[in-house]
């Protein structure tokens, strides 16, 4: 059905205002990036400031340990990924396929774990962790981080993989294949965006991490990105032009590996290969 | 090609369902074998035991001379066409069916040249680069049988392929799946609920119900002489109709009425006793009022062009009488009813209504 042009344009100035709300403070930081020295406020309106300089920018390659900190944080992120993801959809595919002892208990048992906010389990972990002598290490980061980010991801995997009709794997085991080769050639790549919604969960979960790290990591050569940035806005002196570069540049990654994905979101890959 | 063999076949659950109760079936190297049954008979899972995705209780599942019961799936020479087609919904047509031989490392040349003579036999060459959701349910289906048939199998296993197509597909697949074995010759064993399917296609039909084979024959036979009531109602439509009472001195006497139908046949030297009475509703047809067996009001008339069925209420049951398309019978009518000689079908009065005689 065609729909009238007054209603089009509605909608898109509708659409166009929630644009300028989630895009303005973005803006901003753009714009303090740019300004020399520290200015956080500032009357002009333009984005680009007239007296634009990449300053900040270069400060903080040259002047700050922000590599290191973007490095440690690349470890602990792609670590804690990588686990998340081989767990959770090996996991996920045992709760999705086997009827074992306890199945439906231990489901259970991990998705209460999701009603406890992160912050509760900080003095536990903490401790544990502490215990490990795990303090200061990316591994022990990575231990929290997937500890608190799998349990979502298990339920997300078993979810995708209930949907991919066993006949399927059926057919793989007929066509010659192992219980894991049917997993391998057939499941998983029909599981691609399950997989890939549990990868960024598992990134985001801890790219963007702050309190945890701050009792972890004590160390200011162990800071992760958020850690190290906070570190730019003191009791006294802010440095609001590193703070808005370091901050433009932490989350360019995320937005570029989200629009690199984006097409793997699109669900309905399993659509056409079984009649129900 | 090969013979399958299942010995004193038996399925229990976890759950404790007895799905399958001893089943032994010997399917000589070529035969086109048709189990059939209602829903929850055992049938699939027999299917299933056959082809190692289902765990054998007890008994022995043999493919040639070989005991299959613990050899993997992949590895039984068998290959399978499922309900809901089960295509590789990431992988090109092509892949679909080049999965199998690719698994068992077949060389590249072999593989195209098979996928491609298979293609063209079911006529998909066209369809060789889309993917599953790129196609109409027919050809779906033939993409699963072109997967199968390039495996070049022993057995072909079939699990109600033709169950989600439509009716018009459904009777031109039927006839392909037909023309496909008169070509092949390998032994096929195929599930159905459909007794149409099942009558149509098989070399022999195994009806099954409660896990328990309830007779194995020809298409025919089983038509002509269903070994018990259960059976005599699967096969046929309209149902047979049934009508309890009593055998006494040559004749059938229907109880709450005056009707006696006289027994011809072999049926004339059963004792007296109850029984049960079966006749198709084509074996029933009108004759003269002298003649006639029993004179019943028409109760329901159905037509569909080249034959009336007539429904009759008599002592309280519904039953079919099957005419032909010119009869113009009405509700009310009464119709002179006899038994075509060799009409009478009768059955053991009990539970399991056993053919008597």
């Amino acid at each position: 059905m065609k729909e009238p042009i007054r209603i089009t344009l509605l909608r898109h100035a509708v659409l166009l205002v929630f644009v300028a709300v989630a895009i303005y403070p973005v803006l901003n930081v753009v714009s303090i990036s740019l300004r020399p020295g520290d200015r956080l406020r500032s009357t002009d309106l333009a984005v680009i400031p007239t007296d634009w300089t990449l300053a900040s920018y270069v400060k903080l390659f040259t002047e700050q340990p922000f590599l290191r900190w973007l490095g440690n944080s690349l470890v602990v992120s792609a670590g804690v990924t990588l686990t998340g993801v081989t767990l959770a959809s090996t996991a996920g595919y045992a709760f999705s396929r086997f009827h074992f002892v306890g199945r439906k208990a231990t489901m259970l048992a991990i998705l209460t774990t999701q009603m406890f906010p992160a912050t509760m389990l900080l003095l536990p972990l903490y401790v544990l962790i502490a215990a490990l002598g795990l303090i200061d290490t990316w591994l022990g980061l990575m231990v929290f981080y997937t500890a608190t980010a799998l349990p979502f991801c298990v339920w997300q995997m078993k979810g995708f993989y209930d949907t991919i009709s066993p006949s399927l794997e059926e057919a793989a085991r007929i066509d010659g294949c192992s219980r894991f080769q049917a997993f391998w050639h057939v499941v998983l790549p029909l599981a691609t965006p399950g997989l890939v919604i549990t990868a960024l969960f598992s990134f985001m979960t801890a790219w963007s991490e702050y309190i945890v790290a701050a009792q972890v990591m004590q160390d200011e050569r162990m800071f992760t990105l958020p850690l190290g940035i906070k570190g730019f806005q003191a009791t006294l002196s802010s440095q609001w032009g590193l703070y808005a570069a370091a901050s433009i540049l932490v989350s360019l990654p995320v937005v570029v590996v989200f629009l690199a994905l984006s097409r793997y979101l699109v669900n309905g890959l399993t659509v056409g290969s079984v009649k129900e | 090609m090969a013979s399958v063999s299942l010995r004193n076949l038996h399925k229990r659950y976890d759950s404790g369902f007895h799905a399958v109760r001893g089943i032994s079936l010997e399917i000589p190297d070529g035969e086109f074998l048709v189990l059939v049954g209602p829903s929850g008979c055992g049938k699939s899972t027999t299917l299933r035991m056959l082809a190692g995705l289902e765990e054998v209780t007890e008994g022995d599942v043999r493919i040639g001379d070989r005991v299959v019961n613990d050899v993997a799936p992949g590895d039984r020479d068998i290959a399978m066409v499922f309900q809901n087609y089960a295509l590789y919904p990431h992988l090109t047509v092509r892949d679909n069916m080049a999965f199998g031989l690719r698994m068992r490392g077949t060389p590249r040349p072999e593989i195209d040249r098979r996928v491609q003579a298979a293609a063209e036999s079911l006529s998909i060459e066209g369809l060789l680069a889309r993917r599953p959701r790129e196609l109409s349910g027919g050809q779906r289906q033939r993409v699963a049988l072109g997967r199968a048939i390039v495996r070049e199998p022993a057995v072909f296993l079939f699990d109600e392929p033709l169950s989600n197509l439509d009716a018009k597909l459904r009777v031109q697949m039927r006839a392909e799946l037909a023309r496909l074995h008169r070509r092949l010759r390998t032994t096929v064993v195929y599930v159905t609920h459909d007794q149409v399917e099942a009558m149509t296609l098989g070399d022999r039909i195994v009806l099954m119900n409660h896990g328990v084979i309830q007779q194995a024959d020809a298409p025919l036979a089983i038509y002509r002489r269903p070994a018990n009531r259960f059976v005599a109602a699967f096969i046929g439509s309209p149902t047979m109709n049934f009508f309890p009472g009593r055998i006494e001195a040559g004749a059938f006497a229907v109880a709450g009425t005056e009707v006696r139908v006289p027994l011809d046949g072999e049926a004339t030297g059963l004792p007296a006793g109850p029984a049960v009475l079966g006749i198709r509703p084509e074996d029933l047809v009108l004759a003269g009022e002298a003649a006639a067996v029993a004179t019943v009001p028409v109760d329901v008339v159905e037509q569909t062009g080249h034959e009336t069925f007539a429904h009759f209420m008599l002592a309280g049951d519904d039953h079919v009488v099957r005419l032909s398309g010119d009869v113009g019978a009405r509700p009310g009518d009464r119709l002179p009813l006899a038994v075509r000689p060799g009409g009478i079908h009768l059955f053991a009065a009990d539970e399991a209504g056993q053919r008597l005689g």
